[in-house]
């Protein structure tokens, strides 16, 4: 996994709550049997006036111009900033794979759903945690400054402004750990294999129709 | 030892290993997979040379993808076709099992699971997709996981887990006639919200609950992701117990009798503490309806569409402003005004055999309204179809002018041929009514599969409970 460390990048806001996983990217992409390149159909019905469909060439689509990562100042933007419970409803891990290949690091809301917010965290991407009104802030910060971006710092566990005001945020300490070094699950699990390996044994004699 | 919740005595039951900020590596016995979120797992474990952990915990079966009619002619997309192979041969590739798609066994992961006694009480069970909150009434601890999860425990067995906070969400009463588990759990949502249960485990409990059936509370569980909870979760009882014995994957013999001894304790203890608790009084609930594009936005039959004027806040107003502008709905609309251009009966959420016995009795003797354009049925599973077709609840439903399909996700989610067009409206059992998410630009509305039979053969909303 590709560690974070620190991010600076160009902010844009999606002023809507309840993002689901759908409009994140919807259900037709999902046949796909790779990890990569969701980003072109990333919030697919939103970003563009027509139908897509696996297989389509993206350039040539018509953009709707409505919508904010369409506009010309959010391009290149890296830091999505979001409303309450976002990425709510599937598990879908190609969310956050969409996000990433699109070349977001960094999001931003009052609150995100479970198992989205668990799924970025395998990916290099760090979702952030903050109160309500300091994300109303940085909506209004974000829309009223062009170019406005954000220094996004994980071993300090801040949001810095434009201003050089900090803003802390939580991130439980084994995640930070993992996404500071990069680190791949399944290799630390595998350090732990004797410790497997007891537990099986003791729930095959406790509980042996868990076994057969 | 302290009093404990039934989540507390299923997380404790599975520790592995803690780290010092409680991170916790937590084993899974049983798996189920599907072939939209495995087949970058798989691909991952061929990349490192990683084995299954376990090759026995795991059960798959294509469900999402498959067609729901001409099953013999295979799928017509070749991109669906190849996501189903794909699993096919991974499953042979590792020796898993797999109720391949013509298997009779086949159908949607959450109503096989149980179906087959593969879900069982006590056990963490997880699937890379967030409806597996289902076998929660099993008492199990069952929840979604992205697919480097499901990765994870194929080559281990564990999952690495922060604990859950614990609500219990109390229904205590009567319900009435024609109210379901789906009128209940659309009922909890609409009051505590999509978020409301985030970062929570919710145990279901209380009079009316223990009053369900199985299937009841399978459909409640499932839907506790909609409520923000990975997990939902309902305490052993007799039930539990009966609808187990003699299933495939089920103890036998001795096994059994030491299960079931094991199994009666997984209740939440007398003076357990909860982080949250939520009451709901079965007596209050009436049949719902959603009109919006998240299942909070739910009214009971007898309401209206509400007016954005009254929205709680300003982020709620731009919601529901969008969310009317979407549906096409004016505030003050009753419900029952509301027509719809097509009803889809089956999902995850309400394709048991209950639902289907439900959805039977109100079409039985009518016909499929007019401006109905199709009316679907799609059991949950081969098994189900077949235990419907020998009831004769096939026969009802073609008589009504319900098409009977073959068992899969369908337009829950439309990821094969079963979709919307922009612009209809849909009465829906399934369990999400996002944007788009039966179809581009379709509508639709949530409810339980009795109020979509009547919405079929009305052509509009209507109360169940004045039914005959």
């Amino acid at each position: 996994m590709k560690p974070f460390v620190k991010h600076q990048g160009l902010v844009v806001p999606l002023d809507r709550a309840n993002v689901d996983t759908d409009a994140i990217i919807p259900k037709q992409f999902l046949k796909s049997i790779k990890r990569t390149g969701f980003g072109p159909n990333l919030f697919d019905e939103w970003r563009y006036l027509d139908h897509g469909e696996p297989g389509m060439d993206n350039s040539k689509r018509p953009l709707n111009p409505d919508f904010v990562l369409n506009r010309p100042r959010y391009r290149g933007a890296s830091i999505l900033l979001a409303r309450e419970n976002f990425g709510c409803g599937s598990s879908r891990e190609h969310a956050p794979w969409a996000l990433e290949d699109y070349g977001f690091r960094v999001l931003i809301a009052p609150s995100f759903a479970d198992i989205f917010y668990n799924n970025c965290f395998k990916n290099g991407l760090l979702p952030i945690v903050l109160p309500a009104e300091v994300v109303d802030r940085l909506f209004k910060e974000t829309e009223a400054h062009e170019g406005y971006r954000l220094t996004v710092d994980l071993a300090a566990q801040t949001v810095t402004t434009p201003s050089g005001e900090a803003i802390p945020f939580e991130v439980d300490a084994e995640r930070k750990h993992r996404l500071l070094n990069g680190l791949d699950d399944i290799g630390i699990t595998l350090q732990h294999v004797d410790k497997i390996k007891a537990y099986e044994a003791r729930r095959k004699n406790e509980t042996p129709w868990l076994f057969v | 030892m302290s009093a404990r919740t039934l989540y507390d005595k299923l997380w404790d039951a599975h520790v592995v290993h803690v780290e010092p900020d409680g991170t916790t590596l937590l084993y899974i016995d049983r798996h189920l997979v599907h072939e939209v979120t495995s087949p970058q797992a798989f691909e991952g474990l061929k990349l490192n040379g990683r084995k299954v952990w376990r090759v026995a915990s795991v059960l798959a079966t294509p469900d999402h993808n498959v067609p729901t009619t001409d099953r013999d002619k295979g799928i017509a997309d070749p991109v669906s076709r190849i996501q189903v192979e794909t699993l096919d041969a991974n499953c042979r590739e590792f020796g898993l099992t797999e109720f391949a798609m013509n298997d009779r066994r086949q159908g949607i992961v959450h109503v096989i699971g149980p179906e087959e006694g593969f879900t069982q009480p006590g056990m963490t069970l997880v699937c890379g997709d967030s409806h597996t909150s289902t076998h929660g009434a099993f008492a199990a601890l069952a929840f979604g996981i992205g697919t480097s999860e499901v990765e994870h425990v194929l080559a281990t067995q564990c999952l690495w887990q922060k604990k859950s906070k614990a609500m219990l969400v109390k229904v205590e009463g009567t319900l009435g006639h024609g109210i379901t588990g789906k009128d209940i759990v659309l009922a909890v949502i609409g009051k505590i919200g999509t978020a409301g249960g985030t970062g929570y485990a919710i145990e279901f409990g209380g009079s009316a609950i223990r009053a369900l059936s199985m299937e009841g509370r399978m459909s409640i569980c499932n839907m506790a992701i909609e409520a923000g909870a990975r997990a939902g979760m309902v305490a052993v009882d007799d039930k539990t117990i009966e609808y187990l014995r003699g299933r495939p994957y089920a103890p036998q013999g001795e096994m059994w009798d030491r299960a079931v001894a094991y199994w009666r304790t997984l209740v939440s203890d007398v003076d357990a503490k909860f982080d949250a608790v939520v009451e709901l009084k079965a007596e209050e609930i009436k049949p719902q309806v959603t009109w919006g594009t998240s299942p909070e936005m739910v009214v009971p039959i007898d309401g209206r569409v509400p007016d954005p004027a009254e929205a709680p806040n300003a982020v709620k107003r731009a919601d529901w402003e969008r969310a009317l502008q979407y549906m096409d709905l004016k505030p003050h609309t009753p419900i029952s005004d509301i027509a719809v251009d097509k009803v889809f009966i089956g999902s995850c959420t309400n394709s048991r055999i209950e639902d289907l016995r439900a959805a039977a009795s109100v079409a039985k003797g009518r016909k499929v309204a007019a401006n109905v354009k199709l009316a679907m049925v799609v059991p949950g599973s081969g098994l189900v179809k077949a235990q419907a077709e020998a009831e004769g609840l096939d026969q009802i439903f073609k008589a009504a002018g319900f098409e009977w399909r073959e068992p899969g996700c369908s337009m829950c989610l439309a990821m094969n041929a079963d979709r919307l067009e922009p612009g209809e409206r849909c009465a829906s059992t399934s369990n999400r009514n996002f944007e788009g998410r039966q179809g581009q630009g379709g509508r639709t509305h949530l409810v339980s599969p009795a109020m979509a039979a009547a919405a079929a053969v009305f052509g509009h909303f209507v109360d169940v409970r004045q039914l005959s």
